[in-house]
Parts: structure tokens; C-alpha cells; sequence
């Protein structure tokens, strides 16, 4: 394969622990009771249009995105509404949620639940877009930003290469992977809409290396799709932020602040491509997804696909029941997941997986002193001063943390991983971001 | 019970531990050599220097600040033999345990500790003893082949000043050059100097160690012996009668245990590629100004502390590229 494309910026190397990787995704039965937050999607949370006693349907719409930043969202089952009620959701704060009992598994009209593969393409850029925003359909690798508004390209600008993001560059995950292998043709015509949509004719997948498997299955199938192209990029993470990815592809960089569309570039999932098929295709809104259930404990790591709003403890147990050292629960992956309060939390959109670590692991190192190696500036995939934007946060110097870019972080742990002296930066850097953007807000205001 | 924090949830193998007993283990083949070429003067010095550092550390952060005690994270221990390393082997011990108070108790404690000292703590004690007992630190135990005894050393000056000495009395430079170390005796370290500084292979080594581990970075070592380098090689070829080559300059002094295992001290260096670039080019000058127009022969010691009180400057100077600075739009096909 020879010379590998990546980011030149930091980065760091951690284990990759795909525990789960050759494991087919498996089907989880449907709960008998479902919780399906209201706010799933970045931006403004959906508007509930049932009500208590209310009986609906597998895909029919509950909620409706309201705001220009929101999304649709839809029954995952079928059944009659319990009650809307806060529920403990990933963030762990209490939050809107429809709480659906389970009734057979009745779907809308119109809805294609067979597998059979339709690849014609007949509707224009506007009504794939119309589709995309009817299905509540939202960025799938986390970032939960509503697809229809990423593919409506703001005026002035124009988008020039699609990029496909399958690079899953986080420890233990294994959805995108596992999508890839399973469901290749299907996100094949997924980007094609999707390229339709945006008016671009290169399509760019990029696929970590440590998928060799994947990168040759869709390499086979872009070979009768123009356009479409499949690059391997080198495993190093992170790899699958926006930024990186597009640097490593296109050695473009997006500016400071901006978004890809400056640079020409829109980039996507593949189980967003993929979710974009089944909206425009089979008319089926988004109300599964696959998870990753996995650890070094767990008696059988697995991909499921699951309904939305499914307890979390369902696909643990399908996993084999959560091992008895277990520390902590992630939401998502190791290095940006978030850690969980109970298993009683919903599956969402933006779930990719769930992690459980040994208490061994779930502990933090004891913090020293900061000894000044600069690791964690030469892991900076930003090329920002962790150690310095975590003095500011922890000093109130907000001014100078702006100053020295904070809010150019993306959040991705490297630094903190890096640390010899286990100096937790990212939560100062959380914190610096937090009051620095709240700054520049109110400014605005003004 | 669920452990809630922040992400990452997991953490790299690296830890300020293993950096510090990477650089031990870097430090051995010099240490080494030291013992070979200085025998038991040589383990005396180095024992005493590491255990009063230890010693100090101890005692000055379970009595004076008493708070924790971390004397088993390697830095003092690095600091003990850094210490032994730039003072000769026949110093008298209770100036090697002066020494060990000054490097621990006020270059690094009294400025709070690890990673708190803006210079860097061996040095600061070696220049102490330097002004202080300028006659015990400049005679410099001829190196032999394991001398086993304690005293009667023979003692001669270093080559530096060796030359030095002969050029301030009117000698030519052919004429003194016959009397210097060949290379290959300057590489192993057969020749005057400080214990831990005669043999530059055994520090390049280190160094390459050092550098595998991830535990230095190469723009401090490489820019300081470039510098050197640049610098002699081009007094050398302007006057070879006055001045002595770049090869000579690089083997000699200090310079190769400044380079590779003083000016890379993390705590005093700076944080970024360009920073340590100039820091390193700094030191590489300093030194060289010293040891051609100097009062004293070597200047290694004194330009990286000069270039470590600069630091902070340099840091608020030399920023990383930032991603997304660059405006150019360009497509590699």
C-alpha cells in the first residue's frame, strides 16, 4: 500500500481493541417499553404533536423540528404513547422524553421494510433534501448535527468533494465497520444521493487501514459507481474528525472557525449514507441504528441494530449481562464517549456505542505536576497549547484562552491521554470552552 | 457504584516516572564510562551526589513544606547524577553534598518543586561550586583505565583549556595540538573533564535512547551541536592557526552532555519546535562566545542557564502552526 494518507498535525496511537470486529450485526428484539428523547439532535429539541393514550405506529412522526437546527423524530415501535415525561438520558440530566408501551410491531403505510436493494434514483437535489429533513435524519457518527441543513449549501458557497467518513477511528467501536461490510450497495446509493443532493460528482471514503476488509469490499462496489472513490488513510487518531479527515484526503484545511464548506467539502458517515437510503429509498425514517456493545469483560462483544429509545440493559444483556467488575459505562467510545449514570438510559440517534471498563480502568491516574514535556502540544491534532489553555481555564484568564484559540478545540482527549503527569486537561480545556464561548456570545449580543 | 468523569476514559502508558527513569537508563553508559575512566572516586562522587539529592528532597518536603514526597519519581535521582556528572571525580564529598543542597534545596524546591525551577538544578550547583571553589572544580583527574585508588591523582587541565591556557601564552596552535586527545580518545573519553562529560559516545548513545523512547525530541541536541558546529567550522577555516575545528569543538567540554541531557530537561526548555530550535541555537552561541572570547574556557553550563531565563519569552514567541491558519487551498492528487 506503500505511503498512507493522514493528518500531519498530533495525533496519538491508542490500542484499538476492536473487540467486536467480525461479529455480524444482530437484530435485537424490540423492547416492551421505549423512551425516545426529545432532544436527540444538536440544535433545538423536537416538539411533541402526541399525547398521553395516543396510539402510533413504527415510523409514524412524534415530534416535528421546529427551529432551522432541529430534526423530526419518529415512533421506533408501534404501541400507545404511556406518557411524556423527563427521563435521565445520556447527559445525565433529566430531560423530555415519549415513553412508548410496545404493541407488535405495526409500521406506517408506505414504509419498505424488505431488504431488497432499490438503486434507481429518480428525484432531484430538493426532494432528496425534503426526504432527508422528513426522516429526522441526524449526523449517526455523534455529532447528531441535522443532515438536511449540512446538505443545504449556504449561498456563495459550493460544496466540490462529498466525503464519506468511515474511518471509526475510536477504540472499541465497530457499527461503521460492521455497516460497511453488511450493507456496502445500500450506502453506495446512499452517496449518490447524497452527492446528488449537495450537486457534487467526487465522492471520497475515507477508511482507516485497519479495515482492509471494508476498504476492499466498497473499493469492489465503487468500481461501478462514477465518482466514488474509496481511500485508505492511516490508523492514527483522530483520524475521523471532520478537520482531520479532510486533511488527510484532501490536504485541505478548514479555517479557523469555519466549516468544511469553506473548503469545498461536505462530510458525512456512512451510517448516515446509509440511514439517507433507507429515508429516500425505502421511505423509512430513522428509527434504528447499529450500537456496539463491547469491553474487555464482556462475555460476548456485539453489533446490534436497535430501536431507538431501547434501554441500554437490553443490549447488555444481549451482550451476556454486564460483567461484575464493571467500572463505568461509556457512551460511545473511549476516547470522547461519555460516561453513563445507569443502564437505564435510551439508546439515541447519535449512539454509536457502549462500553463497559473493569473498575481497574475506570479510575484516573493521580495528578502531578506539570513537567513541561510538551506532549500533550505535540499531540494536539490543532496544534493548540493544551497545557497552556488549561492554565488560563483554571486562572479565569478567558481573554487569553481565546486569544491562544480554545475554541478551536474539537474535544478529541489526545492531550489528556498523553499526559505523563495524568493532569486531567480536557476538562479544564471543557471549562475554558464553556465560559470563552459564552463570552463571544454575549459580545454578539451586544 | 459507576465512576462518572470526563473524556478520555483512557490513558496512555506514560507517566513522569517512566520519563525519569528512561533518562537514568540513558544516563548509564556515561555513568559507565565515568567509572571506568575515574574508578572509586568516580562511584563515591556519583553515590554521594545521588543520595544527598535524595536525601534533601526528602527531607525539605516531609519537614519544611510538609506536604507529599515524591523522591521516588525518578527527577531527583536524574538530578544526583547529572549532578556527579559535570564536577570532577576527585572533588572532596562534603562540597558534592553542597552541591546536592543547592541543586535540590534552591534550584528546585525553593521554586515549588518539579517542574516549578526555571533553571535547570544540576547546573545552577555546578556553577555555584564553579565560583565558589573554582580551584577544586578545575583540577581535572587525568583519565586513566580504572584507577582504583581514592587519592594521588594525577590531575591536568581539560583540553579546552588546555588550549586556551596555551594560546594566552603565545603557543601556536600546531604546536599545541600535538599534545591534545586524538578523536578517537575524545569520542570514547579518554581525556581531562568533567566526570560524566569526557565520553561523547556513551552520551550519544543515551541520547539515542532517549530519543527512541520519545522521552527528548531532536531539535534541542541538533540545533546546539549544529551551532557549534557552524560556528567553529567557520572561525576554524577563516584561521586555523588561532582557532581549533569544528570537530574538535563538538568532541571537547561539555558540550555533548550539555546538549543532549541538560539543555533537553523538559522543565526548563521550551514547548514548541521553533522555541527549542532557538533556544537551542542560543545555547549553541553562548557557549561558543564563551569559549573563543570568554574568561573561562567551557561555557556550556552558563549558556544554557542564560538561555533558560529566557524560556517563558521564548514560549509566548514560538506558538505550534495552528491548524487552519494557513489559508492556501491546495489538492495533492
Amino acid at each position: 500500500m506503500g505511503f498512507l494518507k493522514t493528518f500531519t498535525l498530533g495525533g496519538i496511537h491508542p490500542p484499538e481493541n476492536k473487540l467486536s470486529a467480525n461479529k455480524f450485526i444482530e437484530v435485537l428484539p424490540i423492547p416492551p417499553q421505549v423512551m425516545v428523547p426529545l432532544g436527540q439532535n444538536l440544535g433545538a429539541p423536537s416538539k411533541a404533536l402526541v399525547k398521553r393514550g395516543d396510539k402510533v405506529k413504527a415510523g409514524q412522526l412524534i415530534a416535528s423540528g421546529e427551529s432551522f437546527i432541529s430534526a423530526n423524530l419518529h415512533s421506533p415501535v408501534s404501541g400507545t404513547v404511556f406518557k411524556l415525561d423527563n427521563v435521565v438520558d445520556a447527559s445525565g440530566y433529566r430531560r423530555p422524553a415519549v415513553i412508548i408501551n410496545v404493541d407488535g410491531d405495526k409500521w406506517e403505510d408506505g414504509i419498505d421494510i424488505s431488504d431488497k436493494l432499490i438503486s434507481d434514483i429518480n428525484l432531484t437535489a430538493e426532494e432528496i433534501i425534503q426526504k432527508v429533513k422528513a426522516a429526522g435524519i441526524v449526523g449517526m457518527g455523534g455529532a447528531t448535527f441535522p443532515t438536511h441543513v449540512k446538505l443545504m449549501v449556504p449561498p456563495g458557497k459550493k460544496a466540490e468533494y462529498l466525503i464519506i467518513n468511515g474511518v471509526e477511528c475510536e477504540p472499541y467501536l465497530t457499527a461503521d465497520h460492521r455497516l460497511m461490510l453488511e450493507k456496502g450497495p445500500e450506502i453506495m446509493v446512499g452517496i449518490q444521493l447524497l452527492m446528488r443532493a449537495l450537486k457534487v460528482d467526487k465522492a471520497i471514503i475515507g477508511i482507516e487501514n485497519n479495515k482492509p476488509d471494508a476498504i476492499g469490499h466498497l473499493t469492489e462496489l465503487a468500481k461501478s459507481y462514477a465518482g466514488i472513490s474509496v481511500q485508505p488513510v492511516m490508523v492514527k487518531y483522530p483520524q475521523g474528525g471532520e478537520k482531520q479527515l479532510i486533511k488527510a484526503l484532501l490536504n485541505r484545511e478548514v479555517p479557523s472557525t469555519k466549516l468544511p464548506i469553506e473548503v469545498g467539502c461536505v462530510v458525512q458517515n456512512v451510517g448516515t449514507a446509509f440511514a439517507v437510503y433507507e429515508a429516500v429509498q425505502k421511505n423509512k425514517p430513522l428509527i434504528d441504528r447499529i450500537i456496539t456493545v463491547t469491553g474487555k469483560a464482556v462475555k460476548k462483544p456485539s453489533n446490534f441494530k436497535v430501536r431507538i429509545g431501547t434501554p441500554l440493559k437490553f443490549l447488555i444483556e444481549a451482550a451476556e449481562g454486564l460483567p461484575e467488575n464493571t467500572g463505568k459505562i461509556i457512551g460511545g467510545g473511549p476516547m470522547m464517549g461519555k460516561a453513563l449514570f445507569s443502564e437505564d438510559v435510551p439508546v439515541v440517534k447519535g449512539s454509536s456505542g457502549i462500553l463497559l471498563m473493569p473498575v481497574e480502568e475506570s479510575h484516573r491516574k493521580e495528578e502531578g505536576p506539570c513537567i513541561r514535556c510538551s506532549k500533550c502540544t505535540e499531540a494536539c491534532p490543532m496544534g493548540l497549547e493544551p497545557f497552556l489553555l488549561a492554565r488560563a481555564a483554571r486562572a479565569s484568564r478567558y481573554d487569553m484562552a481565546e486569544k491562544e484559540r480554545i475554541m478551536d478545540c474539537i474535544e478529541c482527549g489526545s492531550c489528556q491521554y498523553t499526559c505523563p503527569a495524568n493532569i486531567p486537561l480536557l476538562d479544564y480545556l471543557r471549562l475554558g470552552k464553556n465560559k470563552v464561548g459564552g463570552l463571544i456570545r454575549a459580545r454578539h449580543k451586544k | 457504584m459507576l465512576t462518572i468523569s470526563g473524556s478520555p476514559h483512557i490513558h496512555g502508558d506514560n507517566s513522569t516516572k517512566k520519563i525519569m527513569y528512561g533518562v537514568v537508563v540513558a544516563l548509564m553508559p556515561a555513568v559507565l564510562v565515568s567509572v571506568y575512566f575515574f574508578g572509586l572516586n568516580a562511584v563515591r562522587v556519583l553515590l554521594l551526589s545521588v543520595i544527598f539529592s535524595l536525601f534533601f528532597e526528602w527531607i525539605i518536603q516531609k519537614y519544611l513544606i510538609k506536604g507529599p514526597v515524591t523522591i521516588t519519581d525518578g527527577s531527583a535521582l536524574v538530578t544526583g547524577i547529572l549532578l556527579a556528572f559535570n564536577v570532577p571525580s576527585n572533588l572532596p564529598s562534603w562540597m558534592v553534598i553542597v552541591g546536592a543542597l543547592v541543586a535540590i534545596g534552591i534550584a528546585k524546591m525553593s521554586f515549588g518543586g518539579l517542574g516549578k525551577n526555571i533553571f535547570n538544578p544540576a547546573l545552577v550547583a555546578r556553577v555555584f561550586l564553579l565560583v565558589s571553589f573554582p580551584v577544586q572544580m578545575t583540577s581535572w583527574p587525568k583519565a586513566a583505565v580504572l584507577p582504583m585508588g581514592l587519592a594521588d591523582v594525577i590531575t591536568g587541565p581539560t583540553p579546552l583549556g588546555f588550549i586556551k591556557e596555551g594560546l594566552g601564552a603565545g603557543k601556536s596552535m600546531a604546536e599545541l595540538t600535538q599534545h591534545l586527545p586524538s578523536y578517537m580518545q575524545a569520542l570514547v573519553g579518554q581525556m581531562g573533564g568533567s566526570m560524566g562529560e569526557v565520553s561523547a559516545l556513551a552520551l550519544i548513545l543515551g541520547g539515542l535512547y532517549m530519543l527512541r523512547k520519545k522521552i527528548i525530541t531532536w531539535e534541542i541536541p541538533v540545533s546546539v551541536l549544529l551551532t557549534v558546529f557552524v560556528f567553529s567550522g567557520i572561525l576554524w577555516w577563516i584561521n586555523p592557526g588561532k582557532f581549533t575545528d569544528p570537530v574538535f569543538n563538538l568532541l571537547t567540554g561539555g558540550l555533548m552532555l550539555g546538549a543532549i541531557f541538560m539543555a533537553t530537561d523538559m522543565v526548563t526548555s521550551p514547548m514548541t519546535r521553533g522555541g527549542k530550535l532557538i533556544f537551542g541555537f542560543g545555547i549553541g552561541l553562548i557557549t561558543m562566545l564563551i569559549r573563543v572570547w570568554g574568561a573561562y574556557p567551557e561555557g556550556v553550563s552558563f549558556a544554557i542557564l542564560l538561555m533558560n531565563s529566557v524560556v517563558s519569552l521564548i514560549d509566548r514567541g514560538f506558538k505550534p502552526r495552528r491548524f487552519g491558519a494557513r489559508p492556501g487551498v491546495e489538492l495533492i492528487k
